[in-house]
């Protein structure tokens, strides 16, 4: 069984993110990477896919700059067998992603049973990726999986959709399977690991190598800034002795009557 | 003049409200709104007196299921049909799942979860959060038409002005497809109020709270409100309540008109996944906690003593109504 993974490296959800002076992109330089934090539970669920089959080869594969291979290191230290680099920059557009990604499986020739990916990167949010590269490939996709279950290359699949409420999918392999929180809970990866990630295969194409240029091009961004700040809010201190019912009547009334929210 | 479909999703008798929303933002140009299934009784006229020209029901067996390549197949048949400029929805459960494979299949650029754009001489320009709300863009798409954008709900408010007109109804038989991808079952949640992206109103809780059961004193203040119950990503970690209800970078981007946060400090990742709320209410015993940098109405206090005033406070005024 061919497994494949897709993974991003993305901003540490703690970073606090600055635009470059002429809005362009963001400053990258003093950023922390981390694997995109939902591609950790597509990593561990391609994992225990292979645990249940012997004979299975998980393969890592990203899209990206080269300045840190954060995410492919974990991939593998992880246990992922080997990894696939498209050298990128920083800035592609999701068609881009998805169409490099469809390139690298391509020239991988072992063709894919199940594709594992995260339900969204939290760097631009798109949440694009999982369907463009499923719809390229002519395959299934279900995303935001928060359930996952694998007989003789049949897949039960939930999928979270609005209120908590789930879809039950069943679904054929090959598909495309976008993972949620909640689904498993992803191992760390061991010093033992980090070693032994250093003799894994690790494959590298250019955009040019996957079929990819820049006239795929079909999102351009401009103006990144800081959202605008707002004016200061009223504060209320109700931590002591006097009666707070009067300073919640207050905030009550200035909902009502300054902010005519209610 | 731009030819323009939107993508409308059912919801009780009416269509999602984000629909009426993207309409406003759409006045003078021939607009198309295409539906699966059945046109919802309330529907019809509310398209039509906010400018809607044609209505399209999609119909057929493949569509009988949601399944994201089903629809997308089947809106891209709509779409050929008709040589659209501009494809909108809702950045929805269901948009986020099928405007990508659709994007896919027409070869087309695609902007998602814009919290707003113009369209002006031909071109469409959005604005989005990108980073969780760290940071905004502008978003433009270029390459061959259509365009697809899906708009946040809540983010541009209910157009204020009708602009009535005459809609068309027509049905489009869409042929049967066989889709890979197939509904067989849906598990409802544990609540059956709007979801914490459509919400209008957010109470939230966090590690404060304690404990699981707890929360009942948020749902309390919320079923007064109508409002929806959600959750930082420390009380979910912590196991006080299920992912679905985690608001923040890696839970869900919310932009209701009132939230109100109750014991949570606003971790970075928090705020930005709240803080597009036009009306910030905090509460919290720690006075120099962050999440009041962004409160507009800030209250240093004993959540387990404010909240229930506030559920009391709110009963007595919306039922003076």
């Amino acid at each position: 069984m061919n497994i494949f993974v897709c993974v991003k490296q993305v901003p540490d959800t703690e970073t606090k993110v600055v635009p470059t002076a002429d809005g362009t992109y963001i400053e990258t330089e003093a950023i922390k990477w981390i694997v995109n934090p939902y591609d950790e539970f597509a990593i561990e669920q391609a994992l225990l896919l292979k645990a249940d089959n012997g004979n299975a080869t998980v393969t890592a594969l990203r899209v990206g700059g080269i300045r840190d291979t954060e995410a492919l290191r974990t991939a593998l230290a992880m246990g992922v067998d080997r990894a696939i680099l498209v050298e990128a920059p920083d800035n592609l557009d999701s068609y881009m992603a998805a169409k490099a990604l469809n390139g690298a499986l391509e020239k991988s020739e072992a063709k894919p049973d199940i594709i594992f990916t995260g339900k969204q990167a939290i760097d631009d949010d798109c949440l694009q990726v999982p369907g463009l590269l499923a719809q390229m490939l002519g395959i299934p996709s279900v995303c935001v999986v928060t359930k996952f279950a694998c007989s003789e290359k049949k897949l039960t699949l939930e999928r979270e959709i609005e209120g908590g409420a789930r879809e039950v999918y069943e679904v054929d392999m090959p598909a495309l399977v976008a993972c949620n929180k909640g689904l498993n809970t992803p191992r760390f990866a061991s010093l033992i690991g980090l070693r032994k990630a250093k003799n894994k295969e690790f494959i590298k194409y250019s955009l040019d190598e996957v079929g990819v240029s820049e006239s795929d091009r079909k999102v351009i961004y401009s103006e990144f800034q800081f959202p605008p700040e707002k004016p200061p809010g009223k504060k209320f201190d109700a931590s002591g002795d006097g009666d707070k019912g009067d300073i919640v009547k207050e905030v009550v009334g200035l909902l009502r009557n300054e902010a005519k929210v209610i | 003049m731009a030819n323009i479909l939107i993508f409308a999703e059912p919801q009780g008798n009416n269509v999602k409200s984000v629909t009426y929303e993207i309409l406003g933002k759409l006045r003078d140009h021939n607009i198309h709104v295409g539906i699966v299934g059945q046109i919802p009784p309330k529907a019809k006229t509310q398209l039509a007196n906010y400018g809607t020209k044609q209505i399209h029901f999609l119909t057929g067996e493949s569509l009988a299921s949601y399944s994201p390549d089903g629809y997308a197949c089947a809106l891209g048949e709509l779409i050929k049909a008709h040589s659209f400029d501009y494809i909108l929805g809702g950045a929805t459960s269901v948009g986020k799942d099928v405007f990508p494979r659709l994007s896919g299949l027409l070869e087309s650029g695609m902007a998602s979860d814009v919290t707003n754009f113009s369209l002006e001489e031909d071109v469409i320009k959005g604005t989005r959060p990108l980073f969780a709300g760290k940071c905004l863009a502008k978003v433009e798409i270029q390459g061959p038409k259509p365009h697809l954008v899906t708009v946040r709900p809540n983010a541009l408010g209910i157009p204020q002005e009708k602009c009535p007109t005459e809609a068309n109804i027509s049905e489009k038989a869409i042929p049967s497809i066989t889709t890979a991808a197939v509904v067989k079952e849906i598990v409802k949640g544990t609540s059956e109020k709007l979801d914490l992206t459509e919400a209008r109103i957010i109470v939230s809780g966090g590690r404060s709270l304690k404990s699981a059961e707890n929360f009942a004193i948020l749902h309390e203040l919320a079923d007064v409100l109508g409002a929806t119950v959600g959750a930082s990503r420390a009380a979910v970690d912590s196991g006080l309540a299920p992912h679905s209800m985690q608001v923040g970078q890696t839970g869900k981007t919310v932009s209701p008109v009132l939230y109100i946060a109750c014991g949570i400090s606003g971790a970075i990742q928090h705020l930005a996944g709240m803080r597009t709320s036009k009306i910030i209410v905090a509460i919290n015993t720690d006075p120099d906690a962050p999440i009041f940098t962004k409160a507009d109405y800030g209250i240093v206090g004993d959540l387990f003593e404010i909240v229930p005033l506030f559920t009391q406070e709110f009963k007595k005024i919306l039922n003076a109504q």
